[in-house]
């Protein structure tokens, strides 16, 4: 059970992700956008969505810092457990907060808002229990196992089993006295990423960075083959004999 | 000199009768679609009057289109590029759809099936977007013939602006019903030679095309980021809210690619529309659109545009790979007569810094409607000449849509129009047009006559000079049917005899090989009524 949890899984989940995104790019590129809602409704979305995007942002990178960076990296700049624990505790928890009343108005406002509530689809409805439960675990686990004087290290077992994930050799024992909260919140954080592609998430992966670099207006020439008669079949090209 | 070529259209607003036939045709070839109710690629409105969407005009609101920064360089009025990104979670300036207005359908289900009762059952409107019973409030065309200008008219932004700028508040444009003046405008998209929607695209999805300079959006790049709703001051890009993409007038490229005239070209009733090819000068774009004074916009974007008679633009445009009978086109091209030789036609809100290419001659009627109903003889020149000054209102109004307020254009186009009129009246009459009244608008009596062929009698070939998109394909296209190889030949190679393995009609016979020339020319020859030249010369 424990290596199918923690040795299958996260493998399982990335798979996921990177061949149902590869697949969608190929696949359905036309069904690649964020489905704004925002033609319905403006007001509170024009609160929410920066709250809850610009919350979450901070949250991954405090995932990436806390899971990436090795314990002894940080000691090694003078930065000990305790200051360590403090930053990840309020920085953290004011990112988490933001995230968590970011999302809860948007659900409120899809659930409230007849247009709104009425383009949401099943997809979306199953989509926005894992990235609720995920954030909402996550903030509470944390909270859970802190104090202001000390709080759990993951940094001890969490972060080598992630870094040990990545070697092709995951270090399964490190999960063993890992809180159950922590736990979950990693199994529901695996589940998302495994979602990740297949639904509206997927957006994330056009941050359009490249705006900062081209010219304002952009030209092309009609495509290649573009007018006149199409091709012929694959398989069906007339013989040249 | 970098010379590209656009398909652009004028549309001479005089013969505009409103009665909303483009948009209808082009709802029905373009919009009718989930997503899309509430989509009017091409809409009439009646000016003055807030437009669709409502008060589109205020771009203190909606932040479309481009400003000068303090350096006098070009920038979106809706911030850089990096405000655009950190604002990319939302768009605040996004109109929503109520701004144009809620579609809707009648239950009609309810007039079969409601039970037995004491009152007539009824359809009630139904909005799409949520499906509930609504009330009807607004539409795209709500205050069609000025229905309601007496309450909204008001809320024109360029009413608005005429009287700030004449500061003689409610003197000057009257919504009383029998001082008000009207006109349609039909819009589409302005195909702008320097489109700030494409500039808005964070994806980089809209793109102008090079061939034709047609602003299309690529379904498959766009991610739905709803910046270039915001970016169009014309508001002529909308968000499919099924799809999550954003849409707009495509000029309809399919049909204009094969020589067509679009949709809403093709059945305006009015023939009041002109397609055709203007050369431009692409370096010149950014320049021009970054001229200081926004009344000199206008000067400025007749200043790219290039003369397809002068041998050295024909050069230049054969260097830069525009196809021969593209150019040939231009030189033919109502729209380059009407913007750039008979200076009639003008740009649609040039102070949006767009450079808009499509655009409008404004009209003369409601002066001579005014003179007519005074009494006066409303075809005359000096009455017209005298009206169209007196008459301030229309004016002032024209050039605020126009000429970002500059009057003298205006006043010019009228006046030419005004020319016309005399100098054709005279004509019909059997009098001798009096030389004076085309010289005083600087034209002489042949250009005159030119001018009106093109404005009055509009034949078709004249108004819509398109050429097709792949000359050089031309042969391959008409011939698509048998792309390389010989025509008698069946797929599994028998040769010329024309039999399959089989016999006669066995095997795949590919269609015969005819022409789209040889087609016409068949049916010309055996509908005309005499025999066709090269016949008679054979015998």
């Amino acid at each position: 059970m424990k290596t199918l949890l923690w040795g299958a899984l996260p493998y399982i989940a990335v798979v996921l992700l990177v061949a149902g995104t590869v697949w969608r790019f190929r696949y359905d590129k036309f069904g690649w956008t964020t489905r704004s809602s925002q033609v319905y409704e403006s007001k509170l979305l024009n609160v929410a969505s920066p709250m809850f995007h610009y919350g979450i942002l901070f949250v991954l990178v405090g995932h990436l810092m806390g899971l990436f960076v090795p314990e002894s990296w940080t000691d090694g700049i003078g930065l000990d457990e305790h200051t360590y624990h403090l930053l990840s505790l309020y920085g953290g928890t004011a990112a988490g907060a933001l995230a968590v009343l970011g999302i809860l108005m948007l659900l409120v406002r899809r659930r409230t808002n007849a247009p709104v509530f009425r383009a949401t689809t099943a997809n979306d409805k199953v989509m926005y229990v894992f990235l609720l439960a995920a954030i909402v675990l996550g903030m509470w686990a944390k909270l859970a196992n802190s104090t202001v004087s000390a709080g759990y290290d993951y940094r001890q077992t969490i972060a080598p089993w992630v870094r040990s994930l990545f070697t092709l050799q995951p270090d399964i024992d490190r999960m063993a006295g890992v809180p159950v909260l922590y736990q979950i919140h990693a199994l529901v954080g695996l589940a998302l990423i495994a979602l990740v592609p297949f639904t509206r998430l997927i957006h994330m992966f056009s941050a359009p960075v490249q705006y900062l670099f081209r010219p304002y207006v952009v030209y092309r020439s009609r495509a290649e083959g573009q007018l006149g008669p199409r091709p012929d079949r694959r398989g069906w090209e007339e013989s040249k004999l | 000199m970098r010379p590209m070529a656009q398909v652009a259209m004028v549309m001479n607003l005089d013969k505009c009768i409103g009665c909303h036939t483009c948009s209808v045709t082009c709802k029905q070839a373009w919009t009718n679609r989930s997503g899309m109710e509430y989509v009017w690629f091409n809409n009439v409105e009646t000016r003055p009057g807030q437009g669709y969407p409502r008060r589109y005009e205020d771009q203190e609101k909606w932040r479309g289109g481009w400003e000068l920064n303090k350096r006098g360089a070009l920038k979106l009025k809706n911030g850089g590029r990096i405000k655009s990104l950190l604002t990319i979670f939302s768009n605040p300036k996004l109109p929503e759809i109520k701004d144009y207005y809620e579609p809707w359908t009648y239950d009609y289900k309810n007039l079969t099936d409601a039970p037995l009762g004491d009152d007539y059952p009824v359809a009630e409107p139904r909005s799409l977007i949520d499906g509930k019973p609504m009330k009807v409030e607004w539409s795209s065309n709500w205050d069609d013939n000025l229905g309601g200008a007496t309450e909204y008219g008001d809320l024109d932004p360029m009413v608005e602006k005429v009287r700030r700028q004449a500061q003689q508040a409610a003197e000057k444009v009257k919504f009383a019903f029998e001082q008000t003046f009207m006109f349609y405008l039909p819009r589409i998209c302005e195909h702008c030679l320097n489109p700030s929607c494409v500039s808005s695209c964070p994806s980089g999805a809209m793109y102008k095309r090079a061939e034709d300079g047609i602003v299309l959006v690529d379904q498959d790049g766009c991610r739905g980021w709803r910046k270039c709703v915001t970016g169009c001051p014309y508001k002529k890009v909308y968000f499919n809210h099924a799809t999550g993409k954003a849409e707009k007038c495509t000029f309809c490229y399919p049909r204009v690619e094969v020589g067509l005239p679009t949709v809403c070209s093709e059945t305006c009733v009015g023939r009041l529309r002109y397609l055709g090819v203007i050369l431009y000068d692409a370096d010149k774009v950014t320049r021009a659109a970054s001229t200081k004074d926004e009344q000199a916009l206008y000067e400025a974007q007749l200043g790219v545009f290039l003369d397809p008679e002068d041998p050295e633009v024909r050069r230049a445009a054969e260097r830069a790979g525009i196809p021969y009978d593209w150019v040939e086109a231009a030189r033919r091209s109502p729209v380059h007569a009407l913007v750039s030789k008979y200076k009639v036609a003008l740009p649609l809100h040039p102070e949006y810094r767009t450079m808009p290419m499509i655009w409008y001659i404004p009209p003369l009627s409601p002066v001579v409607d005014a003179l007519t109903e005074t009494g006066h003889n409303g075809e005359d020149a000096d009455n017209l000449f005298g009206a169209i000054d007196t008459l301030r209102i229309p004016l002032e109004y024209l050039a605020e849509i126009f000429t970002a307020g500059d009057v003298a254009p205006v006043r010019s186009s009228l006046t030419k129009l005004a020319a016309m009129r005399a100098h054709m009246r005279a004509i019909n009459l059997g009098e001798r047009p009096d030389p004076s009244v085309a010289e005083s608008v600087g034209m002489d009596g042949p250009q005159i006559e030119e001018m009106y062929r093109l404005l009055a009698i509009a034949k078709y070939e004249d108004r819509y000079v398109i050429p097709t998109a792949a000359v050089g394909d031309a042969r391959r296209l008409e011939e698509s049917a048998v792309p390389d190889t010989c025509s008698l030949d069946h797929v599994d190679g028998t040769g010329p005899t024309g039999d399959g393995p089989f016999g006669q009609d066995s095997g795949q016979k590919r269609l015969p090989l005819v022409t789209i020339e040889n087609f016409h020319a068949a049916r010309r020859r055996q509908t005309s009524d005499e025999e066709p030249d090269d016949v008679r010369e054979q015998q």
